[in-house]
C-alpha cells in the first residue's frame, strides 16, 4: 500500500487516537486492542484529520520541528498507518 | 504472593464489565461459571459508576461490556456515556439478541466505540440449535444495522466440532456481512464447555484443515477483514500466555461485584475474591489475596519453576490446572512438559470415542434450570 500525493489523508473513523495520562503516551485505540505510539508517529497521525494531503502534511512538521529530509520518514510511517488502517485516503 | 511489591505492579489495562448472568441464549460452551444461578445479586448503575470512575483512574482503557447479555441491563446506555465521558473505549460483547436499530443508535450517541456480534454457525438450524434460541435471522441484521451506523463490526464465532466442517461457509458469511474483524475463537474449554467436551471437541484433523482454511483466507481478505485465531491450546506444545500474566493486565468485574483476575477465577478455591461493594480498585488490584496470589513467579512448582519459557507464558492457566490435574499451582497441562499431559490426550481419546458412538448424548445447555443442579 502507497499512499498517493493527490490524495487528503484522514484518520480512520474505526480506529481512536488519544493522550493517555496513566500511561504519559498517545495510543490508537481500536476493537479490543491498543497501541502505544512514539512522540513523533503520534505528530504525524495528529495531522491525518481529512484536511492535507502528504506534501502539506510533510511542509507542516518539517516547520513545526524546524528541520528537513523528514519526508521519508514520514511516508515510511504512513504506509504503515495505512496498512494498518488507522488512516485512510479518499 | 506474600512480599509482592506492589511497586511493581503493572496497572490494569483492559477491564471486563459482566454486567449480569441473565442471557436470552443457551450456548454450551459458555464461559461463565456452571452454579452462576448461585449469584442472582447484580450491582447498581451508582456500583458500577465508581468502578469504572476507579479503573479509569488507574490506567484503564478497553472496557468490555459483557455478561451474560448485557444488553438486559436498563442502564447500559448510561454506563456507555459515562465510560465515554471518562475515556475510555467502549466495545459491546453482545449476542445481538434483543438489538434494535434505535438502541443501535442510541449506544452511538452515548459513546459506544464498537459492536462485537457472536452468531454459532453459517447456518439457521445449526446455530438457532447451538444457541438454544431462534436467533439466525436476527443476529445477521443485527450485523447490517451495525454497519450502517459506522462501528467497526467484529463478527465472534466460537468453533467446536459441530461447527468447524463450516469454517469456509462462516469465513464467507463474516466477508457478506461486511465485517472488520472475524474472531474464530475455538472452544476453550471451561465451565459449560468442559461439561460438554466430549462434544465439542474436534479432533486433531479437524482442527488442521479449519486453520489451513482459514489462514488461506487470511491472505485472500488481507487488509479488508482481519481474522483473529484463538488457538485451541488441546492441540499445542506450550500452554497459552493466560491473561498475559495474573493480575497485570486484565481485571473482570462479576455481575455481584466480584473482582477477579480473568473471568474463571471465581472457580479456584482459597482466593478469596474481593468485592467493589467493600474495596475500591486501587485496593482490590494492589493489595487482595487474589490479585496477588499467582503474580510473579514465586509460586511456581516444577517444571515451570527452571523452565527457560516461563517468562513467555508464566506457566499457563491456573484455571486449566486446578481444572484438569486437581492442583491450581500446577504446570498447564496443556505444556508438553507437564508431568499430567496425558490428561489432554485422555480428553482427545474421550471426545474422539463419543463422537464414533451410535448414540450421542445431548448438549449439556447454559440456562437457570441446569445451573442449579450444579449449586
Amino acid at each position: 500500500m502507497t499512499i498517493q500525493p493527490d490524495k487528503i489523508i484522514s484518520f480512520s473513523p474505526t480506529h481512536r487516537l488519544q493522550w493517555e495520562e496513566a500511561q504519559q503516551k498517545n495510543v490508537i485505540l481500536y476493537p479490543e486492542g491498543m497501541v502505544e505510539l512514539n512522540t513523533s508517529s503520534a505528530e504525524i497521525l495528529k495531522l491525518c484529520d481529512g484536511t492535507r494531503t502528504l506534501d502539506q502534511l510533510i511542509n507542516e512538521l518539517e516547520q513545526k520541528f524546524a528541520t528537513t529530509g523528514l519526508s521519508n520518514d514520514i511516508n515510511a510511517f504512513l504506509e504503515v498507518a495505512l496498512h494498518n488502517g488507522w488512516i485512510r485516503q479518499n | 504472593m506474600a512480599g509482592f511489591d506492589k511497586t511493581n505492579n503493572t496497572p490494569p489495562r483492559w477491564l471486563l464489565a459482566e454486567l449480569t448472568y441473565a442471557c436470552p441464549l443457551q450456548c454450551p460452551y459458555c464461559s461463565n461459571p456452571l452454579d452462576y444461578a448461585k449469584y442472582p445479586s447484580e450491582l447498581s448503575t451508582e456500583d458500577w459508576m465508581r468502578v469504572l470512575t476507579q479503573a479509569r483512574k488507574m490506567g484503564a482503557v478497553q472496557l468490555g461490556f459483557s455478561g451474560g447479555e448485557p444488553l438486559t441491563r436498563k442502564d447500559l446506555t448510561e454506563l456507555v456515556r459515562h465510560a465515554r465521558q471518562l475515556g475510555y473505549y467502549s466495545n459491546l460483547i453482545t449476542s445481538g439478541y434483543g438489538l434494535t436499530e434505535e438502541k443501535i443508535v442510541q449506544l452511538k450517541e452515548a459513546g459506544l466505540d464498537h459492536i462485537q456480534v457472536s452468531i454459532q454457525a453459517s447456518t439457521q438450524e445449526l446455530n438457532d440449535h447451538i444457541a438454544g434460541t431462534a436467533s439466525y435471522v436476527h443476529k445477521k441484521e443485527v450485523a447490517h444495522l451495525v454497519k450502517k451506523h459506522g462501528y467497526p463490526m467484529v463478527l465472534c464465532v466460537v468453533i467446536h466440532r459441530e461447527n468447524i466442517h463450516q469454517m469456509q461457509d462462516i469465513l464467507e458469511m463474516a466477508e457478506e456481512l461486511g465485517a472488520d474483524y472475524l474472531e474464530l475463537a475455538n472452544t476453550q474449554y471451561y465451565g459449560w464447555a468442559h461439561a460438554n467436551r466430549d462434544l465439542l471437541l474436534p479432533t486433531r484433523e479437524q482442527f488442521e484443515e479449519a486453520e489451513r482454511i482459514a489462514q488461506a483466507y487470511k491472505e485472500k481478505v488481507a487488509g479488508k477483514m482481519k481474522i483473529y485465531y484463538v488457538v485451541p491450546d488441546y492441540y499445542e506444545d506450550r500452554p497459552k500466555a493466560c491473561m498475559n500474566g495474573w493480575g497485570t493486565t486484565f481485571l473482570t468485574i462479576a455481575p455481584d461485584g466480584v473482582a477477579l483476575p480473568c473471568h474463571s477465577a471465581r472457580e479456584l478455591p482459597g482466593l478469596d475474591c474481593p468485592n467493589v461493594k467493600d474495596l475500591s480498585i486501587e485496593e482490590i488490584w494492589h493489595d487482595s489475596k487474589a490479585f496477588n496470589f499467582f503474580r510473579g513467579q514465586e509460586w511456581m512448582k516444577e517444571p515451570c519453576r527452571s523452565c527457560d519459557e516461563k517468562h513467555k507464558d508464566f506457566g499457563g492457566c491456573r484455571c486449566q490446572a486446578y481444572l484438569l490435574t486437581g492442583d491450581m499451582y500446577n504446570t498447564d497441562p496443556v505444556c508438553s512438559k507437564s508431568p499430567n499431559h496425558q490428561v489432554i490426550d485422555a480428553a482427545i481419546a474421550s471426545a474422539a470415542a463419543v463422537a464414533l458412538a451410535p448414540n450421542e448424548k445431548p448438549l449439556l445447555f447454559r440456562n437457570s434450570k441446569n445451573s442449579r443442579e450444579f449449586m
